[in-house]
């Protein structure tokens, strides 16, 4: 068993998320920038450039169930493509020098990302461990992850809007683990050790990190009012956003929770017996669940799933979170400082 | 006709009947029409309207709502399946409250009536939904892929170029990309066609989730049914026997018989619980080991095994778990006339966590001429503080215990059950002046009881282990139904039902695709691209 701590390895991890909240801090306020001083976007401009389809119908299918909606899905896309028409696009050019603020705020977010895993890194090295074995390292995993999610999504599609709210939702993550969860590094109890640490809660920290990009998307959604112009993308757009995150989430999710009962079946004799952490993480799934039924059915697609998708996200951070500081139960290892 | 409902997040398209209409529009209509109350349509009317409204997507996501919000009480309120000790304080505390939270099976909220309503319900909606939609996908699995369109270029993905590629080749080149291909010919415009189609498995993945869920409940089901579950508390240097008697607690489920238990035994040679010794985290555990002298049957030759959390006994399929640990002082109690009333270890429960200060009850029914019995604290390591003794670290470095004597009559002869861990003291008086602070006893120290009632000798320190052992057969069919669960999700989120069709006419090649999946037009446009390069080579 490992006993001694690293001593300068745990006070270079704290400093390190020190300096990576001000480096978020820094990185929001230069995508704050461009968004305040960039391009705004009406929401036609953004739909405009998806292709349309005006419901061609195959013919084979006939009055066979399923066979003659061809297409029905892509044309369903998003009703104010079709009313909003050309799109009015009178803004003047944007300031270069708001689009460079942007471009300097993703490479400061790239930098403080890398300080954040040595944190991590170093934090679990101190310690001869891995650094997700109380509630302080866990929350800081957590921004990690939705921050790792932001850039990994960044490289692949232009969503460097999101950066003031994922980098302003690190900063304050961290912020509060440092102020009111920090411990110092050391090793955990006897029921942690064990390798389905690595697999149960890096699966629900992979996860908990797309849903938050899913929540902060939805969150935008409820802001944004189509029709007129803003700095966000359209409504159709942000759901497309948090839909794909959710999606990719939510078998992990699943897994996290499979996982977690494989170990509960190790350590504590069942695989499932409605432990206060077990109950919410059920709940979680089940109305995430909600949210992708719901999204699949018509009449509540849009701003009812949305809300749905929230109402999950908000049992997400209860679970993380809440559980640990308001109930007790088999996962009280979470050594929250009182 | 049954309309038919999409009940699973997926293809819109497979249950949906083939009339040109807006997507937005139609389900809800299907949804008003289903709630429509029937009129004068008589027993069988009533019964499929109460069928399609079960088996309704909105049915099912209300009850998805009511199963997340009933569970919360659960987190909320102690329960007995889980602690029934917090649940006995919680009738202690506030019993009105407790009662009336009783009624509504608060206490056991996973076992409770109207919980299992909505999961039964929730169940037999998802069932209602799977198997028409099962033979549905077994219908359009066999079915060819539909014929082309007439203008391919209409379609979202759609390209045209010059080529001699001939219908038998495009057909061949998309079989190779593992697409279901048909050929044909077209009278009117006299070209000849091909239609292909990928991504079945999504379908066939969503059908294995929610089946697979199915199977979970089932599997759960029967563990409970055909399973077990047990807890002892065992002192070092005892052993247990697995049978039905052994155990403090035992949670049979309905199909066990007492034969049915695995005859194994073991003895507790030892415990040994290890702890940081200094600095910041100074007390907090490392490490609990318990050895164990195990005999898997009455027969084998026993062999060692080092019992730890995370690491339990496995007897075929009968797991033991390390639950607690605890300490339990021995003592010997001699009572007035000079005979011993009690000797042994006193299992004590740990009140604090962090010093491991324990208390202890000592009950010796058998003195004469008053019953004795005695509160004890058990402090691991004693140091003195002011006129106080205290325990600074959880490991045994200096043990002592503080004596609270009482004399008189201990209440276990009314019949009333009472537990091992609590001194009634209705009938008992303190012996001697009561202080708050006694001197401690060390070990081999002997305390002599006032007006000769008798003596108490504390003779050493052993500790306790508590124990679960599980036996669940559903637990192998769960994971592996839950395995079924994340494959199918995986396939049913990640793979994209498309369709291609090529047309070919005097050396013109029009190439026209689409998914049926929503939200994937992107990733397709990729993929149609690439089709199209493979279609263009020579």
């Amino acid at each position: 068993m490992p006993t001694q701590v690293n001593q300068g390895l745990a006070t270079l991890s704290d400093q390190l998320i020190l300096v990576t909240v001000l480096l978020y801090l820094v990185a929001m306020i230069g995508f704050a920038l461009e968004l305040a001083f960039g391009r705004a976007r009406t929401a036609a401009a953004a739909v405009a450039t998806r292709r349309e389809l005006v419901g061609a119908r195959a013919g084979g299918g006939g009055g066979d169930v399923g066979g003659g909606d061809v297409g029905v899905d892509e044309a369903s896309a998003d009703a104010a493509g079709d009313t909003a028409g050309g799109g009015s696009r009178t803004e003047p050019e944007p300031a270069a020098w708001a689009v460079r603020a942007g471009g300097v705020a993703v490479v400061l977010t790239w930098i403080a990302w890398a300080g954040h895993l040595v944190g991590i890194l170093a934090r679990g090295l101190a310690a001869d461990r891995w650094p997700w074995g109380n509630m302080y390292e866990f929350v800081v995993a957590l921004c990690f992850a939705a921050v790792t999610t932001f850039l990994v999504v960044l490289m692949r599609r232009p969503i460097r809007f999101l950066g003031a709210f994922v980098t302003v939702t690190a900063a304050l993550g961290l912020g509060f683990a440092v102020l009111f969860l920090h411990v110092q590094a050391g090793p955990v109890m006897p029921a942690l050790h064990s390798y389905w640490i690595a697999i149960h809660v890096s699966a629900a920290i992979a996860a908990s990190g797309l849903f938050t990009l899913a929540g902060v998307c939805a969150i935008l959604y409820l802001i944004r009012h189509d029709g007129r112009p803003s700095v966000l993308p359209a409504r159709a757009d942000l759901e497309r956003i948090a839909h794909s995150a959710i999606v990719i989430a939510f078998p992990i999710w699943t897994f996290a929770v499979i996982a977690g009962a494989l170990w509960a079946d190790r350590a504590w004799g069942r695989y499932w017996g409605w432990d206060p952490k077990e109950v919410w993480s059920f709940i979680t799934w089940i109305v995430y669940a909600a949210y992708l039924h719901a999204r699949a059915t018509a009449g509540w697609r849009g701003r009812a799933a949305i809300i749905v998708s929230l109402v999950a996200f908000a049992c997400l951070l209860f679970n993380l979170i809440g559980v640990n500081v308001f109930l007790s139960g088999l996962h009280s290892y979470a050594d929250v400082p009182r | 006709m049954m309309a038919q409902r999409d009940n699973m997040p997926s293809d819109t398209e497979a249950t949906k009947p083939a009339v040109e209409q807006s997507v937005e529009e139609q389900p809800v209509e299907q949804a008003a029409a289903e709630s429509r109350r029937p009129a004068g349509l008589g027993v069988v009317g009533w019964l499929r309207w109460g069928w399609r409204t079960l088996t309704s997507m909105r049915t099912a996501l209300i009850l998805l709502f009511l199963f997340a919000l009933a569970s919360i009480p659960g987190s909320i309120y102690p329960q007995r399946g889980v602690d029934p000790g917090q649940v006995a304080r919680y009738f202690q505390d506030s019993p009105t409250a407790a009662k009336w939270l009783d009624r509504f099976w608060m206490f056991d909220v996973f076992s409770a009536p109207w919980f299992a309503a909505i999961y039964l319900l929730l169940f037999v909606s998802l069932a209602g939904c799977v198997l028409p939609r099962a033979l549905l996908h077994v219908k359009e699995i066999r079915r060819k892929p539909p014929a082309a369109p007439r203008n391919l270029l209409r379609l979202p993905h759609g390209e045209a170029f010059e080529g001699d590629l001939t219908a038998e080749e495009a057909a061949k080149r998309l079989r190779r990309r593992r697409f279901r291909v048909v050929t044909g010919h077209d009278a009117v415009t006299g070209s000849d066609w091909v239609a292909a189609e990928k991504g079945y498995l999504r379908e066939t993945g969503n059908l294995l989730f929610h089946v697979a869920l199915l199977a979970i409940l089932f599997a759960v089901g029967a563990g409970a049914l055909y399973g077990y579950r047990g807890n002892v508390l065992v002192v070092e240097g005892d052993g247990f026997a697995n049978a039905v008697a052994a155990y403090d607690r035992f949670m049979p489920g309905q199909q066990v018989s007492a034969e049915s238990l695995q005859p194994f035994s073991f003895t507790l040679k030892d415990f040994e619980a290890t702890y940081v010794a200094a600095g910041a985290k100074q007390g907090q555990p490392l490490d609990y080991s318990a050895k164990l002298s195990v005999q898997e049957s009455p027969t084998s030759t026993p062999r060692d095994f080092d019992l730890k959390v995370n690491e339990p006994l496995d007897v075929d399929g009968t797991l033991t778990y390390l639950i607690g640990h605890g300490y339990a002082p021995t003592f010997k109690v001699t009572d007035g006339k000079g005979q011993v009333a009690y000797e042994g270890p006193v299992p004590c429960l740990a009140a604090d966590q962090a010093t491991y200060t324990s208390e202890c009850v000592i009950k010796a029914p058998d003195a004469q001429p008053l019953q004795l019995g005695f509160l004890g604290r058990f402090l691991p390591t004693t140091v003195p503080n002011g006129d106080a003794w205290v325990s600074v670290f959880p490991g045994a470095v200096n043990p002592t215990v503080q004596i609270f004597p009482f004399g008189g009559d201990l209440g276990m002869r009314s019949g009333v059950p009472q537990s091992v861990y609590q001194l009634d003291t209705d009938g008992l008086k303190p012996l001697g002046k009561m202080s708050a602070q006694p001197k401690p006893l060390a070990v081999g120290d002997t305390l002599e009881l006032a007006d000769g009632t008798g003596k108490i000798q504390f003779t050493g320190v052993k500790e306790w282990i508590s124990l679960q052992t599980t036996y669940d057969p559903g637990r192998l069919p769960a994971l592996l139904a839950a395995s079924a669960a994340v494959l199918g999700l995986v396939l049913s989120l990640t793979i994209r039902r498309r369709r291609v069709w090529v047309r070919v006419r005097d050396g013109k090649v029009t190439v026209g695709g689409l998914t049926r999946t929503e939200g994937s037009g992107a990733a397709f446009s990729a993929e149609f691209a690439e089709i199209v390069t493979m279609l263009r080579e020579e």
